[in-house]
């Protein structure tokens, strides 16, 4: 076996938490139950990873092996990446029928006819999501399977999820070769970024619970009203000010739970505006300025902040809108015309 | 009553009884909270501010968490007449006792307790620097 799969499985391994070391290694498939049953898993990990490698040894492991079981645990801890949105689009023919072969075909071929030196991996799971795995190389050097590129399509959509590893130079090429095995004519990254590849999911697929303008009964969960459990002699002066809060809320962010993201980025490129007499900038020039948000669990955060008493309710659009408008990267410029406000340019 | 602001919504004048004391409370963690008390002062009849009007600050157990000065809090007592408690809700012991003091004052503020009344917390609030 090459060293350097011996070294690259041994570090996958010792990447993967002691506890989930076993199961990981079932999932893969790759040793056999005796083989398995031969490992002593209550030993540090540098000693487990060791017998790993002695065992892949025993059974030829090569780079494709390896590279499943890189998949297998970037699958399970998809949440240490950060995922970026693209979109794809048909020239608009028929839905062509899927056929998973061709794809991986078509897919492998383009990359290869520009370059040879690249390690293709593939995994399919059960939600339709197919993982792709690229580790890149260039035409003197081998590819470098420390840093790869993973790419999440579903095939019955026209999105793909992509990490990108440091070597932003290889995007394109991945692109193309994404849109050539899928039947697509053209790709674009969307503004949206997060660490929570299955957030980014519930908003593209609309997979989170939405407020619809129709008709909808009395909230039952009744989370933000105060309880009514609470002493009768307490009497709550603002009640119908606290329900008017918690139905505008509702109407924006819907009951269950907010997909998960991290940011919220506004680029923005707006005349600064002030008390004429104060005359703080001598220029007329757009007043160039980055605002950031950021949160554990930014959207849930926002739905927080008028129950809670921080803003006011209803919250400025521009925050509201990021799962409806499925980005969290803007940019505002200044909106000439009838309204002096600024807009959010598409 | 328990209300964010004042004033207090108007809709609902005909349940109100009649207000004996008025407890701000103030959270020393925010800044806002002693702007909102500040703002609702304004809205205070003056009749109010003769003994029955008291300022809660909460959260002093968090020192590394405070937003306020405490000597603004102490100045706005002094400037309104009105005395200023602290107290730390998290703890059980004290907020018990809190509000043992806060219901003695009610009682003497409502004029349950014979021979003392809600004028009696302004002359306790002067110093001895006071003429």
């Amino acid at each position: 076996m090459d060293e350097t799969v011996a070294e690259y499985i041994r570090r996958t391994v010792l990447k993967m938490p002691r506890d989930e070391i076993k199961t990981m290694l079932e999932k893969w498939g790759f040793l056999s139950e005796a083989q398995l049953q031969t490992l002593n898993f209550h030993q540090i990990k540098d000693n487990i990873s060791q017998e790993v490698v002695q065992l892949c040894e025993e059974n030829s492991a090569d780079i494709k092996q390896a590279a499943v079981l890189d998949i297998i645990y970037n699958h399970i801890y998809q949440n240490k990446r950060m995922w970026s949105v693209y979109q794809m689009k048909k020239s608009g023919e028929e839905l062509d029928y899927f056929d998973i072969t061709d794809f991986k075909k078509k897919f492998k071929r383009r990359l290869r006819s520009a370059l040879k030196n690249v390690t293709i991996t593939f995994k399919e799971y059960e939600d339709n999501a197919i993982w792709i795995r690229v580790a890149w190389g260039t035409p003197y050097k081998k590819p470098n399977q420390y840093k790869p590129s993973y790419v999440v399509y579903h095939s019955q959509t026209p999105y793909a999820f992509i990490s990108a590893s440091m070597l932003k130079s290889n995007l394109p090429l991945l692109c193309q070769a994404l849109i050539v095995a899928s039947n697509y004519h053209d790709i674009r990254e969307m503004e949206l970024r997060s660490h929570s590849l299955n957030s980014l999911k519930d908003i593209v697929f609309k997979r989170y619970s939405q407020n619809f303008q129709t008709y909808y009964p009395k909230p039952l969960q009744g989370g933000n009203v105060e309880p009514e459990s609470a002493d009768i002699r307490i009497v709550q002066e603002n009640r119908s000010e606290k329900e008017r809060i918690h139905r505008l809320n509702w109407e924006v962010f819907g009951g269950g739970p907010q997909p998960k993201l991290e940011f919220a980025q506004y680029k923005l490129e707006t005349m600064f505006k002030s008390d004429p007499k104060m005359g703080v900038l001598d220029k007329k020039e757009p007043f160039r300025c980055l605002v950031k948000f950021s949160s554990p669990h930014l959207l849930e955060s926002l739905k927080s902040l008028a129950p809670a008493g921080m803003a006011d309710a209803p919250l400025s659009p521009l925050l509201t809108c990021i799962p409806h408008k499925a980005r969290n990267y803007f940019k505002i410029r200044e909106k000439k015309g009838l309204f002096p406000e600024s807009f959010v340019s598409p | 009553h328990l209300a964010t602001s004042l004033p207090l919504p108007s809709e609902r004048d005909h349940f109100r009884p009649r207000i004996d004391l008025i407890v701000f409370m103030i959270d020393i963690k925010s800044k806002y909270s002693l702007k909102n008390v500040e703002a609702s002062l304004a809205h205070v009849d003056a009749s109010f501010f003769l003994g029955k009007v008291c300022f809660l600050v909460t959260g002093v157990g968090r020192v590394n968490a405070c937003s306020i000065d405490t000597n603004a809090v102490c100045k706005l007592g002094e400037t309104y007449c009105s005395p200023v408690l602290f107290c730390e809700l998290e703890l059980e012991g004290i907020r018990v006792a809190t509000a043992q003091r806060l219901l003695r004052m009610l009682q003497i503020c409502a004029g349950h307790i014979p021979g003392v009344s809600a004028l009696s917390f302004v002359s306790l609030m002067r110093t001895s620097d006071d003429d």
